[in-house]
C-alpha cells in the first residue's frame, strides 16, 4: 500500500506512520458503520422475541409458558448484543491500566485515602482471579499496606465493570450508581477495617522473602492498535468464557418472570422479613456465577417486586465472594486471614442489604 | 535465546505456551522455552499479573496472551 499523490512525507511521517492513520481512519469507519447495524437490530428486538414466541411457536398470549419463552428469546440476544459492546469498551479503557502502575500508584500510600484510591483501581484494573496471587506478591513487595491491598482485591471482583455496564443498559442508571457506590463503600471500609486490625502476621511467612528488585526489565510498549486488538481479544475470550452462565441466567429469569407470583416473591425476598436479607447472602456466597450471568436473575427478580437491598446483597454475595478465589488465596493467606477477609466482606454486604430496604 | 513462560497453569497461561512453542518451532529459531509455574520463583520477576513472557531476561508481555506476530518480533531481534 502506497501513498497518494497528495501525501507528503516529512520528516516524521514516514511510510509506517502513514499507513497506522490509514489502519485508524479504517478502524472508524468500521467502528461507526458497526454500532449503527447494532443500534438497528437491537431496537427491532423486542419485535422479534414477540413474532418468534407468539407467530412462529405459536404459544398463546398471557400464559406462563409464554412469558417465560418470550423473556429468554428476548433477554437472550439483547444481553449478549449489550455484553458484546460492553466488554469491546471496557477493553480498550482497561489497556490504560495495568496493574504494574496500579501497584505503583498505591506504592506507601496513606491509609483512608489509600483505600479509596485503591478500590477505583480496582474496577479499571484488569485483574483475572488465577494471577490473584502475583498481584498479591507484587502490592505487598511494592510496599502497598496490607488494607489497602485488600480493598483493591474486594473492589475488583465487587464492582464489576460488566455488570456495571449491564445493570446501566437494563435497569438504568439509578440501580447502576447504587451498586457501584455500595460496592466501593464496602471495599474501601472493609479494607480499611483489616488494615486496622493488623493483620500482616498472618501472611505466609514465604511471601515477606520474596526479593523482587533483580526482577526482569520490561519492554513493552502499547499503541492505538494494540488496544484495539485488546478490546477485541476480551470480547472473544470474555464471551466465549460466559456465555454459558449467561444463557443459564436468562434461562432461570425466565422461569422467575412467567411461573413465579409476586405474592410469593414478596414474602421471601420482600424488605417485610428481616431474615431475607442474610438468607440471600447465604444462598449467594457458595454459588458461582460471573457477573454477566446473574444480572439477567436480577432483572427478573427485580420485576417480580424483590426489594432492591435483598437483590444487591444476593448479588453482591454470587460475585464478591467466590469459592474458587479464597482456594487461590490461601497460597499467600493463613487460614485466619481468609475468614477475616469473608467476614468483613459478608457483613458489609449484610449492612448494604438491611440500608437500602429501609430507606427504600 | 531463551524465552521464560510465567504462569502458575490457568487456561491464558496454557494458551501461551502453545502459541509460543508453536511460533518457536515454525521460524526453526535455537530458542530455549520454559515454562515457570512456581509462584514464588513468578514473583521474584517482579511480574504481577500473568501470564507473562520474558525474553532474554526482558519483560515482553505482561496480563494477555501475545499474537504470533509479536512473538516472531521478539524471535528476530
Amino acid at each position: 500500500m502506497q501513498s497518494s499523490k497528495n501525501v507528503k512525507y516529512t520528516s516524521e511521517e514516514n511510510p509506517s506512520f502513514v499507513k497506522k492513520k490509514i489502519l485508524m481512519s479504517m478502524y472508524a469507519i468500521f467502528g461507526a458503520t458497526g454500532i449503527y447495524l447494532w443500534w438497528l437490530l437491537y431496537i427491532k428486538l423486542h419485535g422479534l422475541s414477540s413474532w418468534l414466541t407468539h407467530e412462529l411457536f405459536q404459544i398463546e398470549k398471557g400464559s406462563h409458558f409464554g412469558a417465560s419463552i418470550e423473556f429468554f428469546f428476548y433477554d437472550t440476544p439483547k444481553v449478549m448484543m449489550l455484553l458484546f459492546l460492553v466488554v469491546f469498551g471496557v477493553g480498550i479503557i482497561r489497556s490504560f491500566f495495568t496493574p504494574e502502575k496500579t501497584s505503583a500508584i498505591l506504592s506507601g500510600k496513606s491509609e483512608f485515602a489509600g483505600n479509596i484510591l485503591a478500590a477505583l483501581l480496582g474496577i479499571v484494573t484488569p485483574f483475572c482471579s488465577c494471577s490473584a496471587v502475583p498481584l498479591f506478591i507484587g502490592f505487598v513487595t511494592a510496599g502497598v499496606p496490607l488494607g489497602v491491598t485488600f480493598s483493591f482485591l474486594i473492589a475488583a471482583p465487587m464492582v464489576n465493570e460488566i455488570a456495571l455496564g449491564l445493570l446501566y443498559a437494563l435497569l438504568g442508571w439509578e440501580i447502576a450508581a447504587i451498586y457501584m457506590g455500595t460496592g466501593l463503600f464496602i471495599a474501601v471500609f472493609a479494607g480499611w477495617i483489616i488494615g486496622k486490625l493488623g493483620l500482616e502476621k498472618y501472611i505466609e511467612q514465604w511471601v515477606k522473602n520474596i526479593n523482587a528488585d533483580a526482577g526482569a526489565k520490561s519492554e513493552i510498549k502499547i499503541t492505538w492498535h494494540d488496544r484495539i486488538v485488546y478490546g477485541w481479544d476480551a470480547v472473544k475470550e470474555i464471551i466465549g468464557r460466559v456465555w454459558i452462565y449467561v444463557i443459564l441466567g436468562i434461562a432461570i429469569g425466565a422461569v422467575i418472570h412467567g411461573y413465579i407470583p409476586e405474592k410469593v416473591m414478596a414474602s421471601f425476598m420482600g424488605n417485610k422479613s428481616w431474615w431475607s436479607v442474610p438468607l440471600a447472602v447465604g444462598m449467594g456466597i457458595p454459588m458461582y456465577s460471573n457477573a454477566a450471568g446473574i444480572i439477567p436473575v436480577v432483572e427478573a427478580l427485580l420485576g417480580k417486586g424483590a426489594a432492591l437491598g435483598t437483590v444487591l446483597a444476593f448479588m453482591m454475595s454470587v460475585i464478591a465472594l467466590s469459592f474458587p478465589e479464597m482456594v487461590i488465596l490461601r497460597k499467600v493467606l493463613k487460614p485466619r486471614l481468609i475468614g477475616v477477609f469473608i467476614g468483613v466482606v459478608g457483613g458489609g454486604i449484610l449492612i448494604v442489604g438491611y440500608l437500602f430496604n429501609l430507606v427504600i | 535465546m531463551d524465552i521464560k513462560i510465567l504462569g502458575p497453569g490457568c487456561a491464558k497461561c496454557k494458551k501461551v505456551e502453545k502459541t509460543v512453542k508453536k511460533v518457536v518451532s515454525e521460524t526453526d529459531s535455537n530458542a530455549i522455552v520454559e515454562k515457570v509455574t512456581d509462584l514464588m520463583e513468578i514473583a521474584t520477576y517482579g511480574v504481577i499479573s500473568t501470564p507473562a513472557v520474558i525474553v532474554d531476561g526482558k519483560l515482553k508481555c505482561s496480563g494477555k496472551v501475545p499474537g504470533k506476530n509479536d512473538i516472531r518480533k521478539w524471535l528476530k531481534s
